[in-house]
């Protein structure tokens, strides 16, 4: 019983069996984090290097939890306070480090094919992709299709709607692999500017610019954020317009009269993309999909690290 | 392939095994009794039935344990996880671990360790099925068998729960 992949780079790699074994550990995971005491001696012997180029709250702290939670020793790294500032290289850094003796990367890097270019370099040590640029963000997904799973029973046949910017959206290429390669129906909405030309042939995923009516089909919507710092060329004139033409708001959701599971990956740009009633309500699993990452990433920890030899 | 137990001799030894336990216990309120995943759960099961059935249908305090994230051997092998269900505070409790097959006493260590985070039980005790003798490698020993035998490393002892048989080849 393992993983068919050494490292986790994206879910573009991932067979559904890898998905349904993450998955369903992560299921066992979950009701550890319930016991009195949260913590299990899985990864005594593993060190894992936390390389985050790029700011982040819930991720790095979920994955220092998850770590934690099996027992890993943990080595923080912020790009912001580190030689990265004196001009030393990716892969400088990262030898630098491995040569301390550690066994597993997680790194969130700005660069799309940061952590690739990690594994071809870096064969033996497993690396665990926690958002690269524009590609890929694939313990969210993960955790995205756990939550759905938790409220719906299942992802095969679910209709499961990404709103907004899907061009700039890691979170929705990992999500459109998942569902996917799962068996899951997905659609996407948002500004014709924000989603890319070809998605509909590559993923075979359906389009619809009107909001309302994508609502009208869908059994879970997954609300992306507005990447402010992402937007080099103005894609929608003003933060006001979009959030009356692709904001999620009560009044919309009272109309389209559905019961939709609301998701969300964090952090919440209020009242643009969504409004805090419909953030805050009981149809909203947001702060859920925050508790089930520990448990996801603890368990996708937990399988790449069974790969290790124990020599080394 | 030798029948240890056939199907009519594993009832008797589940009916005595479940007697022995409920003779054990001055208080069946202060006994929570665990089944180890995967296979001490079918002899739980079956355990848990009869001491209901002996007592006039009182379902003694019984959960699951998935010992799978304390084993180790994890660096050689991983194994599925599967379900844990205790739900009730161990603290202050006597826990009567079940499984089917004691061998080298990896699992009950593992499980030992696992108990351990939901809160400190009064007293541990193990009830197996089968204690396969001389075949220990680490110093445990049950409370409660059902059958003692004398294997070799290289022979099976599996239960077949579909055919009610414990069987060694």
């Amino acid at each position: 019983m393992q993983l068919s992949t050494k490292h986790l780079l994206g879910i573009k790699d991932l067979l559904p069996s890898d998905i349904s074994l993450i998955l369903s550990t992560a299921q066992q995971f979950k009701e550890v984090l319930q016991r009195p005491i949260k913590k299990v001696p899985s990864l005594r012997d593993v060190t894992i290097v936390n390389l985050f180029y790029e700011n982040s709250t819930r991720t790095r702290i979920s994955f220092e939890l998850a770590e934690k939670r099996l027992s890993a020793d943990t080595i923080n790294f912020a790009a912001s306070s580190s030689s990265a500032k004196k001009g030393e290289t990716l892969l400088d850094t990262v030898h630098n480090i491995l040569s301390m003796k550690v066994d597993m990367v997680v790194m969130r890097h700005s660069a799309s094919g940061a952590p690739h270019f990690l594994s071809q370099h870096l064969p033996n040590t497993a690396i665990v992709n926690a958002g690269d640029g524009i590609n890929e963000h694939p313990t969210q997904a993960l955790l995205d299709a756990f939550s759905i799973v938790e409220k719906t029973g299942s992802l095969e046949g679910r209709k499961v709607l990404l709103i907004g910017d899907i061009m700039h959206s890691r979170v929705a290429l990992s999500n459109m692999y998942l569902l996917k390669k799962m068996g899951a129906e997905v659609m996407l909405s948002g500004p014709p500017t924000l989603i890319p030309k070809y998605v509909q042939q590559a993923f075979d995923v359906q389009v619809e610019y009107n909001l309302k009516k994508a609502l009208k089909w869908c059994d879970v919507a997954n609300v992306l954020r507005i990447q402010l710092e992402r937007q080099n060329q103005v894609l929608f004139s003003s933060l006001r317009e979009y959030n009356l033409a692709y904001g999620v708001t009560r009044k919309l959701l009272n109309e389209v009269n559905k019961e939709i599971l609301i998701m969300h990956p964090g952090p919440i740009n209020r009242g643009v993309e969504i409004d805090s009633d419909v953030a805050d309500s009981n149809q909203s699993v947001i702060l859920k999909q925050v508790e089930n990452g520990v448990a996801v990433r603890m368990a996708v920890l937990y399988l790449l690290s069974g790969k290790k030899e124990l020599s080394h | 392939m030798q029948i240890l137990l056939s199907t009519e001799q594993l009832h008797l030894t589940i009916k005595r095994l479940s007697l022995q336990l409920i003779e054990n216990q001055a208080d069946m309120a202060d006994v929570v009794f665990v089944g180890i995943q995967p296979r001490g759960v079918q002899i739980g099961n079956r355990i848990m039935e009869a001491i209901a059935a002996s007592t006039g249908g009182n379902s003694p305090q019984y959960g699951l344990l998935d010992i799978t994230f304390y084993r180790d051997d994890i660096r050689e092998e991983l194994h599925e996880a599967k379900e844990t269900t205790i739900t009730q505070s161990i603290e202050g409790k006597k826990v009567i671990l079940i499984d089917d097959v004691l061998y080298t006493g990896r699992t009950i260590r593992a499980a030992l360790d696992a108990l351990q985070d939901f809160g400190r039980p009064q007293k541990v005790e193990l009830c197996v099925l089968v204690n396969r003798r001389f075949n220990r490698e680490l110093p445990i020993q049950p409370d409660y068998y059902g059958i003692a035998i004398d294997t070799k490393p290289n022979q099976k002892v599996k239960v077949e729960w579909d055919r009610e048989e414990v069987v060694i080849y």
